[in-house]
């Protein structure tokens, strides 16, 4: 079988279309290939939808934590504790058997012990929490005078908001924030190894790394394609965010304007 | 455990549930948090020693070398840290097993991988295999702790290194000035400054290797997050004398608190150390509390 | 050819082990969570139908036996890294497993596997089916073309079907009857069967140390030890 066959067979496998039988014997590099790159499919999925429902959450605990308001702030503050807090591999556990029993009192919850929409619930909070944080601190480290002089303009309410204080947040987060999407990416890799269960053997990279892994008893073939394509996809993560940043810093004069640099912290 | 528990059908609510909270079963689940924190008692500081070295090798002035370092670093970075736990703990058992077989066995002349199956002489086979249970518990323990060492290692270093140019040059330059050598340099100027630079990278860092315990489940330790599986499940009358439906979620759910206040604890405890260090200091934070102090 | 001069190969290596002194202590693995063939009892140890079964073998063929558990998705890779030396965990005969390692003789007959489901009327080609990851059942309901969803462990395939997460789940009998009538689950009358007997899993290289479990078995065999053994934890049909 050429390789482009097994292209063909196998390139949506993850997504249930194509060949159905997972190869079981003489397994090639281009199978491997192949079907690891197919397994991509859900973390870019799991990782794109949660990054973009994820910030507006963010936004929300960020200026909820800065509140004055006690009613405001507790709850945003809890929040975020509750998912740094504790391993995002105990969450997905957690989340699983919990919707399970919510499943059984109300059946609006059914679809969500699946992997597609339950793990995104998940991984939303998670990556909310993470950079309502990230945001929280580039909040309080905004300039007293953009925000003086937003005032002096005549600025006030939701514009200000909107056309000040808003894009020197984002600005200023922006090196954390790339940091953060980047390991959200890694984080999908635990959906299914945690409680959510893989239908019709369709899982995501990591699933068919550890298959093959598993029936070729040689780890230094799966593995090393999918850290390929992870460094492929951090590196597609960093472009796109070095191109907001541009964006998001063209005001500024040309020597202030910061190259985007995530070199600092690499962990969230 | 206690005297009434021989028959746990007939006993009250809160009796039942000392009895079950006390099998031995539930003591290997209790004992298995100590293997967490062994775990990390261990990983932190070798993991420290791995950054350690793994700064200075990219600092290093001569090319290759210091690649060799950030190369260490841009890697680990780049993949998911679950996918170097699993591939670590077979390439890393695999490698010790080459290695031994090529000093024991020169003589072995068949390839080493014969389809699925790897396979090195028997003298060389780590633990051997009529070692006791222990060694073998012990081994694989060792097997995960290096794994978390050079995963978490690699953080470290970026974060040493990071704060090993955060050292202020002129300090340096003064050192040299005096005619101290490079390596002095490096000893008496800068790896004593260096860590308040570097104590929020690595407290942040602490916290994530709490937080990748669970991972542990995944190398084939039987830890914490095994146990509340085996002993969340659906227990049927015919094999238990506690029989209970499916408990996972409340088990699940002592395990998030137990990491929730874990973490809080960390950061307590953490927050005082920082506070202790930056007195004093001739940075921002020092600067706050000398003004709180007036 | 070669194939066979390598296997004798390492019979011979293997042999001279044995003189050395090796499997003076013999690691059994098994999963510890497959009530009633293996389980965690609740003083924590390894109990059940095999745990028996393996300590009576290992004293017939004077052998000194450990108890180890393991994942049973990971179970096989680990027998032959050597993390064990036997697997005594319910494990049906099959081709395909056949060709990685080697199994002693059954000690329990072919048993059909069965569906539990929460209704009995249920059309097992149109639901989504459970089973446990790299079972026998996983493989045939793969090869059916139907519906089927993985779990690790044989617990969740029946969680899952209580949570109605599957239809049904297809196992071995004797795992699933004890589940029967909780919870409104049935056994379907619908059976598969799939799989030789259940036998001991060796490596291939170890043909010595499964020469003396054959030998333990048919001796268990013989004078009707094993069928005791069998119908006391209801695992299976007994020998003829």
């Amino acid at each position: 079988m050429s390789c482009w066959e097994t292209v063909a067979d196998y390139a949506f496998r993850s997504i249930g279309f194509g060949e159905r039988l997972l190869p079981r014997s003489d397994f090639t590099i281009c199978q491997q290939a192949t079907l690891i790159g197919s397994g991509m499919i859900w973390n870019v999925y799991f990782g794109v939808v949660a990054l973009f429902s994820g910030f507006v959450m963010a936004t929300v605990l960020a200026l909820g934590k800065a509140s004055q308001s006690f009613w405001l702030r507790k709850p945003s503050e809890w929040f975020i504790f509750l998912f740094r807090g504790s391993p995002l591999f105990i969450q997905f556990f957690f989340a699983y058997f919990l919707f399970l029993n919510l499943k059984q009192a109300v059946p609006i919850f059914s679809p969500f012990t699946a992997a597609w929409l339950g793990a995104l619930v998940v991984l939303f909070c998670n990556t909310a929490a993470y950079s309502g944080e990230i945001f929280y601190g580039a909040l309080l480290s905004i300039p007293r005078g953009d925000i003086e002089a937003a005032d002096a303009y005549g600025f006030s309410g939701m514009t200000r908001f909107r056309k000040i204080t808003w894009p020197t947040m984002l600005r200023l987060a922006w090196p954390a924030y790339t940091n953060e999407s980047i390991f959200l990416f890694h984080a999908t890799t635990l959906v299914f190894f945690s409680g959510f269960p893989a239908y019709q053997q369709k899982g995501d990279a990591l699933y068919y790394a550890n298959y093959f892994a598993d029936k070729t008893f040689n780890p230094f073939v799966p593995y090393p394609i999918l850290a390929g394509y992870f460094i492929m996809l951090s590196l597609i993560i960093i472009g796109f965010f070095g191109l907001m940043n541009k964006r998001l810093n063209r005001h500024l004069p040309q020597e202030e304007r910061r190259k985007l640099r995530i070199r600092p912290n690499m962990i969230r | 455990m206690f005297s009434y528990c021989i028959d746990p059908e007939v006993l009250g609510q809160f009796r039942w549930l000392s009895c079950y909270l006390t099998t031995g079963k539930h003591f290997a689940f209790y004992g298995s948090f100590a293997t967490v924190l062994i775990l990390l008692a261990i990983t932190a500081p070798t993991a420290l020693a791995f950054g350690f070295g793994g700064a200075s090798i990219a600092r290093s002035r001569i090319g290759p070398i210091s690649w060799i370092g950030k190369g260490y670093i841009a890697i680990v970075r780049g993949v998911p840290d679950i996918a170097f736990f699993l591939f670590f703990v077979i390439a890393l058992d695999q490698a010790f097993e080459f290695a031994r077989h090529k000093v024991i066995c020169p003589e072995w002349n068949e390839p080493i991988r014969q389809g699925s199956d790897f396979i090195v002489c028997k003298a060389a086979k780590l633990p051997l295999g009529n070692a006791p249970q222990w060694i073998h518990e012990t081994y694989g323990f060792f097997l995960a702790v290096l794994t978390f060492a050079i995963v978490f290692g690699a953080f470290a270093a970026n974060v040493i290194f990071g704060a090993m140019r955060a050292v202020p040059k002129a300090q340096l330059e003064t050192a040299e000035a005096y005619g101290m050598s490079r390596r002095q340099t490096f000893w008496r100027i800068l790896v004593p400054q260096m860590w308040v630079f570097a104590l929020p990278g690595l407290s942040n860092l602490w916290m994530v290797l709490i937080k990748a315990t669970p991972l542990l489940f995944l190398l084939g330790v039987e830890d914490i997050v095994y146990w509340a599986r085996e002993l969340g499940s659906t227990k049927n009358a015919k094999f238990t004398s506690y029989p209970h439906g499916d408990w996972r979620m409340q088990y699940f759910f002592f395990l998030l608190v137990f990491y929730l206040a874990f973490t809080k604890v960390s950061e307590v405890v953490l927050d005082r150390i920082m506070k202790r260090l930056t007195h004093g200091q001739a940075t921002a934070g020092g600067e706050a509390q000398r003004k709180a102090a007036v | 050819m070669k194939k066979l001069i390598l296997s004798t190969a390492a019979l011979a290596i293997s042999a001279g082990m044995a003189m050395a002194g090796s499997h003076s202590v013999v690691r059994m693995g098994t999963e510890g969570a497959y009530a009633p063939w293996n389980f965690i009892n609740d003083a924590g140890e390894v109990d059940g139908f095999e745990r028996e079964l393996g300590d009576e073998l290992c004293e017939r063929a004077a052998l000194t036996c450990e108890w180890v558990t393991n994942e049973w998705d990971s179970i096989i890779p680990n027998l032959v890294s050597g993390n064990y030396d036997t697997i005594i965990a319910g494990m049906s005969v099959t081709d395909e497993r056949d060709e990685v390692i080697d199994f002693t003789m059954a000690y329990t007959p072919p048993d059909p596997s069965v569906f539990l489901a929460m209704d009995s009327g249920l059309d097992v080609t149109s639901g989504v089916i459970a089973a446990q990851t790299a079972t026998i059942q996983a493989a045939f309901i793969a090869n059916a073309g139907w519906s089927l969803v993985e779990f690790s462990t044989p617990e969740e395939t029946v969680a899952a079907v209580r949570n109605g997460e599957a239809d049904a789940v297809l196992a071995d009998q004797s795992y699933l009857a004890s589940f029967a009538g909780q919870d409104g689950l049935v056994l379907l009358e619908r059976q598969e069967q799939i799989g030789g007997g259940v036998g001991m899993g060796i490596r291939e290289s170890d043909g010595e140390l499964r020469e003396k479990f054959n030998a333990a078995i048919q001796s268990m065999k013989d004078d009707g030890t094993l069928n005791t053994l069998i119908e006391k934890w209801e695992v299976a049909s007994t020998f003829q």
